[in-house]
C-alpha cells in the first residue's frame, strides 16, 4: 500500500467504510459528510419485513444507499464484485490485496468473531475495510470497532457468504482512480433538497415523517391483553432499531447535524448552523422516547404505550417543521 | 446531547468496546465521542437476546421429551427463525417446518443434514443431538 492506512472509529459501518476508503485515496471527508451527502437519513416503518416476528424500524436509507450515493455524486471510478463461490471471492480478495488495494467489503454481522456476542444478529448489510493479509489473517478495519481487528479468512469467507435478506454474495468493492474534487455547495444543496423530500413527500406513507405517525398509531393500539409482553418487545425493537445498530444517536439525527455545521463551514451557508440545532433538540427526544420505553420494558414504569404514541407524534410534527425549513434553505441557497 | 452527556454505564452487551455517537461540545460542534453505553441501549439488546435464547431453551425441552427434533433448537440457538433458516438453506418453509418433527428427521439425508449444519455453522455430528 503506497501509504499506512489509518483507522477510524465511526457511528456507522457504511458512511465510515467510505470515509476511510476515500481519505486513504486523497480526498478527505468525515463520517458525516458521507452520510449527508449520500441522503442517507431517513425513517420507514416497514410492517411486512418481519424479523423475529417484529417489524422492520429504519433511521436511514436501504444498505448500500450510502455507498452507491457516493459513488453517483462523487463520480467515482469505483468497481463492485460478487461471486458466486466463496473460493472465488476470497481468492480475488487476496489478489486484490496483494496487488495494494483498500477494499470494502459486505458481511454478515452474525458471523464474525471480533463482535461482542450479545450484538451478533444475522444482519447481513454490514460494512468493512480490508487493508492487508497476513497468513490466513486478514487485517480488518471495521468502522464500528475503536481499533482494527484480525479475522481469520475462514471466518471472514462464512461472513461474506452468509445467505437470506440482503446476502452479500462475497460482495467486495474498491476504487479504480483518484476521487476528483468535488464541488461541496452543489452537492450539498442536492442532498439537503433530496432528503426533505424523502422525510416529507416520499410516495409510500410509511417513508419518512408520516411513517412516524403511522408507526406512532400502531404504537398506540399495541394490545396489552396478554400481560404486555408482546408490546415490551415491540417498543425494545424500535429502540434498538434508533440506538443499538450503529445510529451515532438519535436514530442518526445527531450524524446528520454534524453534516449540517460541517456543509456550513466548508460552504459558507451560515442558515445551516441553526437548523443543525434544531436537530440536536430534535436527536435529543428521540433518547427521551428511547429512555421512556427503556423504563416501560423494565417495568419502571407503568407500560402506557398511549404515551409512547404521543411522544412519537410529537416527534412526527417537529420533523415536519425541521425539514420543511431544511428545504426552504436548500432552495434559498440555490437562488 | 452534549459531550458531559453521553453515557458511559459500562454496558455488558458490548463487551468492553466502545462505540462512537455524537455529541456537542462546548463551542456547540459535534463530534464523534466514544461512549461506554447507555443503560436503555443494554436493556434493549438484553431484551432481545433473551426472547431469544427463552425460544431455544423452550425448543431444548421439546427436543429432549421428544416433541420436537434437535433441528429447532439448534436453529433458535443459531439466533435464527423458520424464515431466515429457510432462506439460508433454500429448503422450503413447509419441508423445514416437517423436519421439527424428530420422526421425519431421523429420516433426512445426510446431505440435507450437511446443509443445515452448514447454515447453522456447527458440524453435523452436534445437529443429532442436543446436549
Amino acid at each position: 500500500m503506497p501509504e499506512a492506512f489509518l483507522h477510524t472509529h465511526a457511528a456507522h459501518c457504511e458512511s465510515g467504510v467510505m470515509s476511510s476508503l476515500l481519505r486513504h485515496s486523497g480526498l478527505p471527508i468525515s463520517e458525516a459528510m458521507a452520510f449527508g451527502l449520500s441522503s442517507a437519513l431517513a425513517f420507514a416503518y416497514l410492517p411486512c419485513i418481519r424479523i423475529n416476528g417484529l417489524p422492520l424500524i429504519s433511521f436511514r436509507m436501504p444498505p448500500r444507499a450510502i455507498v452507491k450515493g457516493l459513488q453517483r455524486r462523487l463520480s467515482l471510478s469505483m468497481r463492485f464484485e460478487t461471486f458466486r463461490s466463496p473460493a472465488d471471492g476470497t481468492a480475488r480478495l487476496d489478489a486484490l490485496l496483494d496487488s495494494g488495494k483498500l477494499v470494502g467489503l459486505q458481511a454478515s454481522v452474525f458471523w464474525l468473531p471480533y463482535f461482542p456476542p450479545d450484538l451478533r444478529f444475522h444482519f447481513n448489510a454490514h460494512n468493512l475495510l480490508v487493508y492487508g493479509r497476513e497468513g490466513d489473517e486478514y487485517l480488518v478495519s471495521d468502522p464500528v470497532g475503536e481499533t482494527p481487528v484480525r479475522c481469520a479468512r475462514k471466518d471472514l469467507e462464512k461472513a461474506r457468504f452468509a445467505k437470506g435478506a440482503l446476502a452479500p454474495k462475497g460482495l467486495l468493492y474498491y476504487l479504480n482512480a483518484p476521487p476528483p474534487a468535488p464541488d461541496w455547495s452543489l452537492l450539498g444543496r442536492r442532498a439537503l433538497a433530496r432528503t426533505s423530500h424523502i422525510m416529507l413527500h416520499a410516495p409510500l406513507p410509511l417513508v419518512g415523517v408520516r411513517g412516524i405517525e403511522i408507526l406512532a398509531r400502531r404504537v398506540e393500539r399495541l394490545p396489552l391483553a396478554d400481560g404486555g409482553e408482546r408490546a415490551r418487545l415491540y417498543v425494545g425493537n424500535i429502540v434498538r432499531m434508533q440506538e443499538e445498530i450503529g445510529t451515532g444517536g438519535g436514530g442518526f439525527r445527531f450524524l446528520y447535524a454534524s453534516f449540517l455545521q460541517e456543509l456550513a463551514s466548508v460552504a459558507g451557508h451560515a442558515a445551516l448552523e441553526g437548523l443543525a440545532g434544531h436537530l440536536v433538540g430534535i436527536g435529543d427526544r428521540w433518547r427521551e422516547f428511547a429512555l421512556a420505553a427503556a423504563r416501560m420494558i423494565r417495568g419502571r414504569d407503568a407500560l402506557a404505550p398511549p404515551r409512547l404514541a404521543a411522544l412519537l407524534r410529537a416527534l412526527a410534527g417537529d420533523e415536519r417543521i425541521f425539514f420543511r425549513d431544511l428545504l426552504r434553505a436548500a432552495r434559498a441557497w440555490a437562488r | 446531547m452534549r459531550e458531559r452527556e453521553v453515557p458511559q454505564e459500562g454496558n455488558a452487551t458490548l463487551a468492553g468496546h466502545r462505540k462512537a455517537v455524537y455529541a456537542a461540545g462546548e463551542d456547540g460542534r459535534l463530534r464523534l465521542v466514544p461512549s461506554r453505553g447507555w443503560e436503555v441501549e443494554e436493556i434493549v439488546t438484553r431484551q432481545a437476546v433473551d426472547d431469544l435464547e427463552r425460544r431455544a431453551a423452550e425448543a431444548h425441552a421439546r427436543a429432549l421429551s421428544g416433541e420436537s427434533s434437535p433441528l429447532e433448537y439448534h436453529m433458535y440457538r443459531s439466533r435464527m427463525d423458520l424464515e431466515l433458516l429457510a432462506q439460508t438453506t433454500g429448503i422450503w418453509r413447509w419441508r423445514v417446518r416437517r423436519h421439527f418433527r424428530p420422526r421425519v428427521f431421523a429420516r433426512v439425508s445426510p446431505t440435507l443434514k450437511a446443509r443445515y449444519a452448514e447454515a447453522l455453522g456447527i458440524p453435523v455430528e452436534a445437529l443429532e443431538r442436543v446436549e
